[in-house]
């Protein structure tokens, strides 16, 4: 089946600065796709570029087998889109825009329905000016799906809402996926990708740093999980003749490297059999977070270095 | 272009007028406050020299050149030097249409006769054209008129022996017999809404919404822009037509306004708005931020709404001036208006409506090259 979305060697530039350097990347039909990266990465020069809002300087990008730029209007029939703070006419409400929407596209979407799936029905003849952050994203994601699109491009759809707000975003991303359609979602929030992404691709200075499963990325760049319990340096000594694991102390905790899932229990096994004291044990792991955080610092500290270099 | 996608946003701008009570008020309000305060306080603004057309029907008895009186009555006229005299050759039946299409401000009428009359003691009238719009000239005329008939009264008694005065004088408006100020400010004030509602609310559009990321939106749509724009002056269209009913009907009821109700006057309110709505969005499109949208909307806005005929007579003004208001496009909206509605000058009107209309399509073609959705 071909991608739904298709990019090779994009670049964008204003003037000499490149926004988008050079980032290649493919997301198959009905899977939801997470762009992450730091302010000024170019998440959002690269999502525009393939809504057909913004033109690329070099490149091949493939929407449903379309041109963003050139084909933009056979497009748009196919594609829904919620930008960053997404604004509409004030005075207007969500059914009347629904309504709107619907003439446009020529369809026969149904304003009620809409809005129960985004959880809007109670505000459908509230004015735009009246409505909250998250009822206004939510009547931006209803309007996107008016023309019932193949892809939906979400560009920070939960950015300054409430948790319960964002969870309500996040059921309706769920379905979305449910009715096998393809999700482009530009988030900051680590743990949304996380919880939500198929694939996930990390974005910064304009080039594509780490990209994969959320699983693939942790596995590729986290630090292996550990097993940490409070207890002695010779607690520490003990565990690593008798395992030939690696076992760190620090602060009074001895920290031990999970190389496999059956580990842990030989490890709690050890510690019993050493007869020496311990307390509360606790296991940890990389999230997706971390290891951004790791690679956006690292890439900025080599930056910084090579800035610095004679 | 698609007449539903065109309906649907035409919807939405209604909607969005009439939730907005300010919005409201200067509609239905606004028009009525101008013709009242205009209606009320106009007439009593200034002027300066004013020149005077003359028709002098008074030949000598052999039929070359005029009678001496009344040479020495415009002579007399000129030393005033508040008014300046022009011979002109036309019927009196025709001269206040004439002065009125010239954009005369005054006139006279010397009858057959008047120095066989003035010589015999013969109480003899002058008709005296003045234009109400320029009420200060008005004034001007018939006060340098009346000097000079009082003179040659005195002269008239002293020789004679009759007390008496002779020569009296008929005051009549410029273009009909009947029209007043307020006839005049009708269409200037029609022409004032055309411009400034129009103009000042599509820079902010122009402007607010591409800031706000509405124009974005709209472009991931299949609505175009031309089909966009076509809804918004049709709203415009709708709303002068509701303002100039207002306002004729301010006037009529108020001031007893004698306005001509014709169809000719349709086109100007569709054209109208179509060059204004253009134009508005052009400057908007062109500006990179709201505030230099402002700006140019007023650049544009301001001098249109002072040197077009709206509230002052184009021929009242300094001849630099004049040729300036010759260039700006509302000129000719309230030049058509003052021919169809006050002076039935058909071919002249036409001309008017013709300039205009170009000047809208070539306007709103521009308006849609230039305002953008998208980035590039």
């Amino acid at each position: 089946m071909p991608a739904a979305i298709e990019v090779d060697n994009l670049v964008k530039r204003y003037g000499s600065l490149a926004a988008v350097d050079g980032i290649r990347f493919s997301v198959p039909p009905g899977s939801v796709f997470s762009f992450l990266g730091p302010n000024g990465a170019g998440k959002t020069t690269t999502t525009e570029i393939l809504e057909g809002l913004r033109k690329r300087t070099e490149g091949e990008v493939q929407v449903l087998g379309l041109d963003p730029w050139t084909e933009g209007a056979a497009l748009h029939k196919r594609i829904g889109v919620i930008p960053q703070d997404f604004r509409f006419f004030e005075k207007i409400t969500p059914k009347e825009a629904i309504e709107y929407y619907r003439t446009l596209f020529g369809t026969k979407a149904d304003p009620g329905v809409l809005l129960e799936k985004v959880e809007l029905a109670d505000k459908a003849n509230s004015r735009f000016d009246t409505l909250s952050g998250g009822q206004k994203q939510k009547l931006g994601l209803a309007l996107a799906l008016t023309n019932d699109p193949e892809i939906c491009f979400l560009d920070e759809p939960t950015t300054g809402l409430d948790p319960h707000a964002r969870r309500a975003i996040w059921a309706v991303i769920r379905s979305l996926k449910q009715e096998g359609r393809t999700v482009f979602l530009t988030t900051h929030y680590l743990e949304e990708a996380e919880l939500l992404a198929d694939q996930v691709a990390i974005i910064h200075h304009g080039k594509i740093i780490a990209a994969g499963s959320p699983a693939e990325i942790i596995q590729a760049h986290g630090k292996p999980a550990r097993m940490t319990v409070e207890g002695s340096p010779t607690l520490a000594a003990y565990l690593q003749m008798n395992l030939g694991a690696s076992a760190v102390i620090e602060d009074g905790k001895v920290s031990v490297t999970l190389r496999d899932k059956g580990d842990a229990l030989k490890i709690l096994t050890a510690i019993e059999e050493s007869g020496l004291p311990w307390t509360t044990f606790t296991t940890t792991k990389d999230t997706l977070e971390d290891v951004f955080v790791r690679l956006v610092g690292q890439m900025d500290e080599g930056a910084l270095k090579t800035e610095g270099a004679p | 272009m698609k007449l539903s996608h065109v309906g649907a946003d035409f919807r939405i701008v209604t909607r969005t007028y009439f939730r907005n009570p300010v919005a409201l008020f200067f509609t239905l309000f606004f028009p009525i406050i101008l013709i009242g305060m205009f209606g009320l306080i106009f007439s009593t603004v200034g002027s300066g020299t004013v020149t005077v057309q003359v028709v002098n029907e008074d030949h000598n008895p052999n039929g070359t050149g005029y009678t001496p009186t009344s040479v020495a009555f415009l002579n007399a006229l000129n030393k005033t030097s508040v008014v300046t005299v022009q011979l002109v050759s036309v019927t009196p039946q025709n001269f206040s249409t004439y002065l009125g299409q010239n954009d005369d401000t005054a006139g006279l009428v010397i009858p057959r006769g008047f120095e066989n009359d003035y010589l015999h003691h013969t109480p003899v009238n002058l008709t005296v054209y003045t234009n109400p719009e320029a009420a200060a000239s008005a004034g001007t005329v018939l006060g340098a008129i009346q000097g000079v008939a009082n003179g040659f009264n005195l002269k008239a008694a002293c020789n004679g022996g009759a007390c008496a005065p002779v020569i009296g004088f008929t005051s009549l408006n410029v273009g009909s017999q009947v029209y007043k100020y307020i006839d005049y400010l009708i269409p200037g004030l029609i022409g004032f809404a055309i411009l400034t509602s129009p103009m000042f609310s599509m820079v902010d559009i122009a402007s607010s919404y591409r800031k706000d990321g509405i124009f974005r939106q709209l472009s991931l749509t299949p609505i175009t822009r031309s089909e966009w724009l076509t809804s918004r002056i049709l709203w415009y269209v709708g709303m002068t037509f509701v303002t100039a009913g207002i306002m004729i009907g301010t006037g009529v009821f108020l001031f007893n306004a004698h306005v001509t109700l014709t169809l000719g006057l349709v086109p100007y309110l569709v054209v109208g708005p179509f060059f204004f709505v253009s134009l508005g969005m052009l400057a908007g499109s062109v500006a990179k931020t709201p505030e230099s949208a402002a700006l140019i909307g007023n650049v544009i806005t301001f001098p249109m709404m002072f040197l077009s005929g709206t509230f002052f007579q184009v021929s009242s003004m300094p001849a630099g001036l004049q040729v300036f208001a010759h260039i700006l496009p509302l000129y000719y909206v309230i030049d058509g208006m003052n021919q169809v509605m006050l002076f039935a000058n058909t071919s002249r009107a036409i001309t008017d409506l013709l300039v205009v209309l170009i000047g809208s399509i070539v306007v709103f073609l521009l308006a849609v090259r230039l305002f953008k959705w998208r980035d590039e």
